[in-house]
């Protein structure tokens, strides 16, 4: 009886290899091509200051507004309106060689200027706030799982919104080392193989920590928080030291999309954009430390880098004026960066709506030209080929009215 | 077993940080009354830290300041290069402060969690200072975050919110994080001084870069009290209800430089920076009034049902369910409002709500609870923050270091990545090798869980192979997990 069982069941399952296989050789040329594309989300939270990441130095408003902010000369010049902030080499330099569009003035559809609304709005990629419990990235993945398997990881000791959801994912940050010997990792598998939680979340968790070993930049451990030791004396020895740890964490973060089995989709989150006071001197930092992990990225993804695109959004912009202590309050629109290999000559994405008093969103931000679901629609069906029905409906719900961009890649 | 042995284990594990050896039998006899006697008037458990005032930590981080400066002009006058010694760098001067001060405050308060007998107090404590966060995360609020909590939060958790949202929205902590400290009133006569000319400098704030005059508002603070502290995001406030509260606020800032030494770093009222008129917050018009505006939009604000709602919603969501009943939300605001937000009453209704008992134990421990119930399984405490610190980093929770204003996540999904998973399972490892000693993993596990212990994890703990492989896999059960 048993033997009958086991013996149909593995029929069944060769039957269906079969098929798989079938269906793979009927889609293989554009199914291989798709296969490769990667896709890489970077969220900058605290509401970076899109007027100070691609300053509009050609704007006749721009000075008059920032007065001690603006940039001017300084700024590394992209056209004849844009430029992108000093710290910022790397990206200029992809920039000019056609590999970095910025999108200069797109919004979530949130309009509360709240961190956390707006933050769960760029991540679940609702309508409004608390309209998904999950992410838009996690809901591609499900949506994409009818046509193959896409891996995706997010970079951190805790999970973003953007990939939490029904769809498995993986997560990883720098710091844990398996005891190989151990019989613990097995005994826990057991103890978890009815929890709904823990049982998948560990298995991953230890199949991401064997990828790590390989993927890990030069065999380094790259650290996420400020590391103990400085690389030279005072604020810039810091400065150099963060931009260090997030070239790492952008080559490791290659490492492992490189991987036979790795990730094509992943997330990473940086933070500290939310400058009220003294904005100058917290942003250059920032950026830097922005610029070198896309540098890291790069670098690391080596000839992959072709088929990569990166995706850089943060939850809001700030306001278009300095507020009274050197820094900026919560605002509207900001700017995006698309980055990537395989990108499409254009200039910027989306229209620029000026800065002329008139236009202002509210008579206080940059009012914003672009539903931040486009772009992120754009990218999912022209990188990864999810079906726009599926984008209108699943992975933004609702969303039917922002149309994806076109031309990205 | 019975329902009482379940619920004293609930008692102690769900509204306590997790049982330290015979904690949940101490409570079995009555496990409401058990929680009960732990609240009481005069607030909080003080850690035993060593003692210094935000005011203090404020004025010794103005001196690191000025060294900082002197060291700048020094490089300026001399022309040298950019090295210094390491003795008088003022970046390690700063890391060597946040280490050691910030590393003490938190290593003392991770001792109280660990040894205390009242651990609902403290975790009733620990949800009020994550309501109100302040984060190490800004250089300025490095050293204060433990001050802050010892003054402003924990003797106020048993008394009234309206007392509680005072002293924290007024404390040089809270000031300093959400740059109230800097904002000045645009048409105060302190913004028409700075007009006139370079600063002559009244010492505004201590978080100014050089040559940064202070010229007009600030709106971050009056937007995370609604936003976060009182109302909520949905509790029904404008962009311009922020910015008049904002208006309001103004003047409130903490004593500087070239002010009486008293009171540096001291909360103060500058009526000179105060914008004048009267304002409107929420559809009340507030006639103009110099530092009592601000007090009774306070006030107001922690009197509103929307308060209530909000902040008994987070409470029902800290204690029972990332998704609380909510009959237990119901309850929780009822006492509220009828009490006039009397947290002794609030937090009794807690204990005495039954939605709070059930068995089934939803919510995730948060990495610090997982450390400090481990430490609590074991019947230890940390022995130096040295220990702590480098695997709270590693699961996303830097000590006194919440990413945002918003405080640490409550919800599972947030810190059971993958990942962590992983992490955990490593510290057990390391943990129990030096936690277990002589003892007997089934008894630990017994102590720890008491009836919440499923048979699956007592069969494993019982068939390990060493005592500490027993012992983690009891910190990494599913139940050891949760409360």
């Amino acid at each position: 009886m048993n033997l009958t069982r086991r013996t149909a069941l593995a029929a069944a399952a060769g039957f269906g290899l079969t098929l798989d296989l079938v269906a793979r050789q009927a889609f293989a040329g554009t199914e291989s091509a798709l296969a490769r594309r990667k896709l890489v989300f970077v969220i900058c939270r605290g509401g970076l200051d899109g007027l100070s990441l691609s300053p509009p130095i050609g704007d006749p408003d721009y000075a008059g507004l920032r007065r001690s902010l603006a940039l001017e000369d300084k700024a590394l010049p992209l056209d004849g309106t844009f430029a992108l902030h000093p710290s910022l080499g790397a990206v200029h330099a992809l920039a000019k060689a056609g590999q970095a569009r910025i999108v200069p003035a797109v919004a979530t559809p949130d309009r509360a200027r709240s961190h956390f609304e707006a933050q769960d709005v760029l991540e679940s990629g609702a309508a409004a706030v608390y309209g998904a419990n999950s992410g838009w990235l996690n809901r591609a993945v499900s949506a994409l799982s009818i046509q193959r398997k896409v891996e995706a990881l997010s970079i951190g000791a805790t999970a973003p919104l953007v990939l939490r959801g029904p769809a498995a994912v993986s997560s990883w940050s720098p710091g844990a080392v398996v005891d190989a010997e151990a019989r613990l990792p097995t005994l826990l598998q057991d103890l978890y193989k009815d929890d709904p939680l823990l049982g998948p979340a560990f298995a991953r968790g230890l199949a991401t920590e064997t990828m790590a070993q390989t993927a890990m930049a030069d065999g380094d451990m790259p650290s996420m928080s400020s590391p103990p030791a400085a690389a030279g004396p005072g604020v810039a020895g810091l400065v150099r030291q963060g931009q260090d740890a997030a070239r790492k964490l952008g080559e490791t973060t290659a490492g492992f999309m490189r991987e036979p089995n790795g990730p094509q989709i992943a997330a990473i989150s940086l933070d500290g954009f939310d400058t009220h006071a003294n904005q100058a001197g917290q942003l250059a930092p920032r950026l830097a430390y922005l610029d070198a992990l896309l540098d890291g990225l790069n670098t690391g993804l080596g000839p992959d880098w072709k088929d990569t695109l990166v995706l850089v959004a943060t939850e809001f912009g700030r306001t278009a004026r300095i507020n009274g202590t050197g820094g900026t309050d919560h605002g509207t629109a900001s700017t995006a960066l698309v980055l990537g290999g395989g990108l499409k000559p254009g200039g910027i994405v989306g229209d620029w709506p000026t800065l002329k008093a008139s236009a202002l969103f509210e008579n206080r931000d940059l009012a914003p030209t672009l539903d931040m679901r486009s772009l992120f629609k754009g990218a999912l069906a022209e990188q990864l080929g999810v079906e726009r029905a599926a984008l209108d409906a699943t992975v933004f719900p609702d969303s039917a009215g922002a149309r994806p961009v076109t031309g990205l890649v | 077993m019975t329902d009482q042995d379940l619920e004293a284990a609930i008692a102690v594990t769900r509204f306590g940080l997790g049982a330290r050896p015979g904690e949940i039998a101490a409570a079995r006899s009555d496990p409401r009354g058990f929680l009960k006697a732990q609240i009481r008037r005069e607030g909080a458990d003080q850690p035993q830290g060593d003692g210094q005032t935000a005011q203090q930590r404020i004025a010794a981080f103005r001196d690191y300041q000025f060294a900082k400066r002197e060291t700048r002009q020094a490089k300026a006058g001399d022309g040298a290069p950019a090295a210094t010694p390491d003795a008088n760098d003022p970046v390690k001067m700063a890391q060597k402060l946040i280490r050691e001060e910030t590393g003490g405050d938190f290593f003392a308060r991770a001792r109280l969690g660990a040894l205390t007998e009242a651990g609902f107090r403290e975790r009733w404590t620990l949800f009020w200072a994550n309501h109100f966060t302040v984060s190490a995360t800004k250089l300025a609020t490095a050293t204060v975050v433990g001050p802050f909590e010892q003054e402003a939060i924990r003797p106020h958790v048993f008394g009234r919110f309206a007392d509680l949202l005072g002293a924290a929205e007024t404390h040089p902590a809270m000031l300093l994080y959400l740059d109230q400290a800097t904002s000045i009133g645009p048409d105060s006569p302190a913004a028409a001084y700075f007009r006139r000319g370079p600063q002559r400098g009244v010492g505004i704030g201590p978080n100014l870069p050089a040559g940064a005059a202070p010229k007009g508002l600030n709106e971050n603070l009056a937007r995370e009290i609604l936003e976060l502290h009182t109302v909520g995001v949905n509790g029904g406030y404008s962009q311009a209800d922020v910015t008049e509260f904002a208006r309001a606020m103004t003047g409130l800032s903490i004593g500087g430089l070239r002010e009486d030494p008293a009171f540096a770093g001291a909360p103060v009222f500058r009526q000179a920076a105060h914008e004048p008129g009267a304002r409107t917050v929420m559809g009340v018009r507030y006639p103009s009034g110099g530092k009592d505006q601000a007090g009774a939009i306070l006030a107001d604000l922690a009197a509103r049902p929307q308060t209530a709602r909000f902040v008994c919603g987070k409470i029902a969501r800290h204690f029972v369910a990332d998704d609380p009943p909510p009959a237990l939300v119901d309850r929780l605001q009822a006492s509220w409002m009828a009490s006039g937000g009397d947290l002794a009453q609030v937090a009794e209704t807690l204990i005495m709500a039954p939605e709070a008992w059930d068995p089934t134990p939803a919510k995730f421990k948060t990495p610090y609870e997982f450390l400090i119930s481990g430490y609590r399984a074991a019947g230890g405490a940390p022995s130096d923050i040295v220990v702590l610190a480098p695997i709270l980093n590693a699961l996303g929770q830097k000590p006194f270091s919440a990413p945002s204003p918003k405080g640490w996540p409550e919800e599972a999904e947030a810190w059971a990545a993958p990942d962590a998973i992983v992490k955990r399972m490593t510290w057990a490892q390391r943990f129990t090798a030096k936690a277990t000693h002589d003892r007997d993993p089934k008894d630990l596990a017994a102590q720890a869980l008491g009836a919440r212990l499923r048979p699956a994890t007592a069969l494993a703990v019982a068939r390990a192979e060493s005592r500490p492989e027993g012992f983690a896999l009891l910190l990494m059960s599913p139940e050891f997990q949760r409360r």
